[in-house]
């Protein structure tokens, strides 16, 4: 028999261990991201201990990866098939973080963490969907992206869709005979469907799930001399059902609000009716074939998930960026968070009834922005730029001078305008002045990240708290802004894209000449030196990081934008999981909004900012 | 009348010229004032101006959608800048993006609540055949397995240059058709289609039927196998379980009243 643990160590040189003992096991995957392993028993304490002593305040990602098929040395010997991860950070000290694994076996269940961080609400509800792992003590365990009575756990490695081909690309059975069967004629009714063998459709029942909309996380507290005191009409609470085809829910989203009145008591997020099975998918792709996935995350800022994936996998493998694509990224990220902010703000006032006007604003900006992206990447909306040690190419001549003219005069001038048209506005104060409110500690616990927490006052912001790329080497601030309300999330944003404005300028003004990719040819591309080379060249193409994981963040637009991958050493991630700021953000949404009135519920839910193809992935 | 240019009345005369009746001249004389067409000609032409789409996005190709609207590309010129949350009030559903397993019955329903005429715009690669997630578990490969489509705009996103000319073929279509043989003036039309329902995994009414030939052979085949592995039990022809021939008895018996009705 072998031991549990991968890497057997004598636990007193094991941290923690003091304080909880016997909580750590051992550590996982020393070479690129250090992890340690934890005692299904003993999460909890060990996690109450990191959070109040040690100041690990904020669950930044909570995922689980099913061992089955892993080819790596470094789990030789482990039984156990599931792992579930945890990252934590600290958001007084900054810096890097704690990684956790937990080892599970199949069909046994991990205490749940929503009882010391909150925030793992919707992440432990998401690893259930996905994987069928229980976490014991959650108070809302229930299927999340998929629907109630969905057959079967699908990120699990053994569990094949209807279009199933290989595990892994590319494909080798494509053509067979020079010819394409299309899956669609392999099934009998055409459609990428799975009926489980027995199944009759005439005597289903859908399972009615039941959504306890009636569980106000913020119960209001009434006191009853009180009620004695001011008759009032005693009415029934009804439920209201919004979307997932709502104008104003920002794509496909759905909430369940329990009303009284007007008056919110409760409000339920239901979500992945934008599904798209970007985990699966990218599992399945090589480690270059998930860029262009990237993409269609959050389909508003495409260059800045091209940056989180492709500074994860750099750490992971080592790869150096040269000076010239390093400035480049800065440069695209910060369009991008102008771009977004700016877009944010139009539909949020579009929310609010000021329909069209201010968001008309934002897209001719946009508009302007766009040109540059499609002028370097060849797309307005996708632009897939980044590659691993580098960008695709380099900017096209005069594209400097472009971009220069929009730091320098468009965009400041755009954004002043925005301020001058809404800040003062009368009726925009009315609405967002105190709606939405939530402290800073109930945030942080809650997980949620970027413009939200700085509009709390919480000067966190990845660029300084753990700065990568180059931004050490530019002068901006954070702007922090004291109340938490909506008013503050539309100001913050508009800050932020005005210090945006400061780092793109500085970047423009620095930009140096040179290579825009590394040596090992990972991301060269130009038409002469043939496709092989858009793809990577073949040493690209068959990028195989070292074994090991990586856990690496950027702050997005809408927050903190991780990628959590495992590698096993082949050409293909063996864990793609994406932490999406939107996602995240979401936990908040049921205790901000309770309280207020239906209308600002979807205020409030624009000013979290969201993208569905984040949510749902 | 100084401000009219001089070629106005040219430009206008030449505007109308495909909407005047084949055969029917009028005389030179009458016409500034006079203009014989056809109904169809006419009711087309309206419509096909003032199409109302759906306030309707799904996904990214939605965000192109509202560039689109936007000032740059405009979609006002062509009569269709009132986008109506009501699909009761709308004319055109542009399915703008990944359309999954788990919407597909709200986008059915939808589909079911516009009012005839009706079209539907297949946006992007997505929409038309299931784009770079055809191959995921919660993709629906295509609108167009569960609704008609009129028109397919290629492009991920399709840049709102493409989506303004899918628009445009649109307008082609439309200037095409006829009051005598659209269907939906038809008798007896219904252009209803069954809304989709969550299973294990989701599955249209229409094919109830097929779907249940091929989960019940599977039974029967596990039934078989059983058989086979029991020496005991008298070995003989494939048999099906009693419960399972009652089904198909049953399921035959309403797909042929179905048929006659
Ligand atoms: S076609 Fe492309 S842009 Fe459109 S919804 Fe699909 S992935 Fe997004």
């Amino acid at each position: 028999m072998s031991e549990p643990t991968a890497v057997a160590e004598g636990t007193e040189q094991l941290p923690f261990n003091d304080a909880v003992p016997g909580a750590v096991l051992g550590t996982w995957a020393e070479e690129t991201d250090k992890a340690y392993l934890v005692a299904p028993d003993k999460l909890i304490p060990l996690l109450t201990h990191l959070r109040d002593e040690l100041g690990y305040d904020y669950l930044s990602n909570l995922t689980c990866v099913d061992y089955l098929t892993y080819q790596g040395k470094k789990r030789k010997g482990v039984q156990e098939r599931f792992e579930v991860v945890y990252h934590l950070y600290s958001t007084r000290k900054g810096g890097g973080h704690i990684a956790l694994h937990v080892r599970v076996p199949e069909n046994e269940t991990v205490p749940s963490a929503v009882g010391v961080y909150p925030g793992a609400n919707l992440q432990e509800r998401e690893v259930y969907d996905l994987y069928g792992i229980r976490f014991e003590g959650h108070p809302n365990l229930r299927r999340i992206l998929l629907w109630e009575g969905f057959h079967g756990h699908p990120m699990r490695k053994d569990w094949k869709e209807a279009y199933y081909e290989q595990d892994t690309k590319p494909f080798k059975s494509r053509h067979p005979r020079g010819g394409y069967q299309f899956h669609e004629d392999k099934l009998p009714w055409g459609k990428n469907t799975t009926y489980p063998p027995g199944w009759d459709p005439d005597t289903w029942q859908e399972p009615v799930a039941y959504v306890p909309v009636s569980m106000a996380p913020h119960p209001v507290v009434q006191d009853p001399e009180e009620e004695e005191r001011r008759p009032h009409v005693h009415t029934e609470s009804i439920v209201i059902n919004l979307g997932p085809h709502h104008p104003s829910t920002h794509g496909v989203f759905r909430m369940l609000t329990r009303v009284e009145g007007e008056t919110i008591l409760a409000l339920e997020p239901e979500m992945g009716y934008l599904h798209r099975n970007h985990e699966k998918i990218g599992e399945r792709n090589t480690w270059l074939m998930n860029m262009p996935f990237t993409d269609r995350l959050d389909y508003l800022n495409s260059m800045s998930n091209n940056w989180a994936y492709a500074l994860a996998v750099e750490k992971l493998a080592g790869i150096q960026v040269p000076e010239r694509a390093e400035y480049i990224r800065v440069i695209m990220a910060e369009l991008t968070r102008i771009l977004n902010h700016m877009w944010s703000i139009g539909f949020l006032l579009n929310d609010l009834g000021a329909l069209q006007t201010p968001a008309l604003y934002a897209i001719e900006e946009r508009e302007m922005i766009l040109d540059l992206f499609e002028e370097v990447s060849g797309s307005r909306m996708m632009c897939n730029y980044f590659r691993f040690g580098g960008v695709v190419r380099d900017l096209t001549p005069g594209w400097l001078e472009r971009a220069r003219y929009l730091a320098q005069e468009r965009l400041p001038r755009a954004l002043d305008e925005l301020d001058r048209l809404i800040s003062e506005n009368e009726i925009v104060k009315a609405r967002c002045r105190g709606v939405g409110y939530l402290s800073a500690e109930d945030l942080i616990a809650l997980s949620v990240s970027g413009p939200m927490i700085r509009a709390a006052g919480v000067a966190y912001d990845i660029r300084k708290a753990e700065p990568y790329g180059i931004y050490d080497r530019f002068e901006f601030d954070i702007p922090t802004l004291p109340n938490s309300d909506v008013y503050d999330r539309y100001y913050i944003r508009l800050l932020e894209a005005r210090e945006a404005v400061r780092i793109l300028q500085q970047a423009l003004r620095d930009i140096p000449g040179g290579e825009v990719h590394g040596p090992p040819a990972y991301a060269s591309a130009t038409l002469e030196e043939g496709f092989g080379t858009i793809l990577g060249g073949k040493g690209g193409y068959t990028l195989r990081p070292p074994e090991g994981e990586i856990y690496s963040r950027i702050e997005a637009p809408k927050g903190e934008l991780g990628f959590y991958l495992v590698s096993d050493g082949k050409p293909n991630p063996y864990r793609y999981h994406v932490r999406a700021p939107s996602y995240i953000n979401l936990n908040a949404l049921g205790p901000m909004c309770v309280g207020y009135k239906v209308a600002d519920a979807i205020v409030v839910l624009g000013a979290i900012d969201i993208v569905l193809g984040e949510v749902d992935r | 009348m100084a401000t009219v240019p001089s070629d106005f009345y040219k430009l206008k005369e030449q505007q109308i010229q495909q909407y005047l009746h084949d055969s029917i001249q009028v005389p030179p004389e009458l016409r500034q004032n006079v203009l014989v067409t056809t109904l169809d000609k006419l009711y087309n032409w309206s419509r096909r101006s003032s199409m109302w789409p759906l306030l309707f996005g799904l996904a990214c190709c939605a965000i192109e959608m509202i560039a689109t609207a936007a000032s740059r590309y405009d979609m006002a010129r062509f009569g269709m800048e009132v986008m109506r949350p009501s699909p009761r009030q709308s004319d055109l559903m542009i399915v703008s993006g990944t359309v999954t397993k788990k919407m597909i019955p709200a986008i059915v329903r939808i589909y079911n609540q516009m009012a005839e005429p009706r079209y539907v715009v297949a946006m992007g690669a997505c929409a038309s055949g299931g784009g770079p997630f055809k191959e995921g578990y919660n993709v629906v490969s295509g609108v167009d397995k569960y609704i008609p489509v009129d028109v397919y705009v290629p492009g991920c996103p399709p840049t709102p240059e493409a989506l303004i000319y899918g628009m445009m073929k649109l307008h082609e279509k439309i200037e095409r058709q006829s009051i005598a043989t659209v269907p939906w003036y038809q008798e007896g039309f219904s252009g209803y289609v069954p809304v989709p329902r969550l299973g294990p995994d989701i599955f249209d009414p229409r094919q109830v039927e097929l779907i249940k030939e091929h989960t019940l052979q599977a039974t029967r085949e596990a039934a078989q196998a059983a058989q086979a592995a029991e020496p005991t039990k008298a070995a003989g022809p494939a048999q099906l379980s009693d419960k399972a021939r009652a089904r198909i008895e049953e399921a035959k018996r309403r797909l042929a009243a179905k048929r006659g009705g």
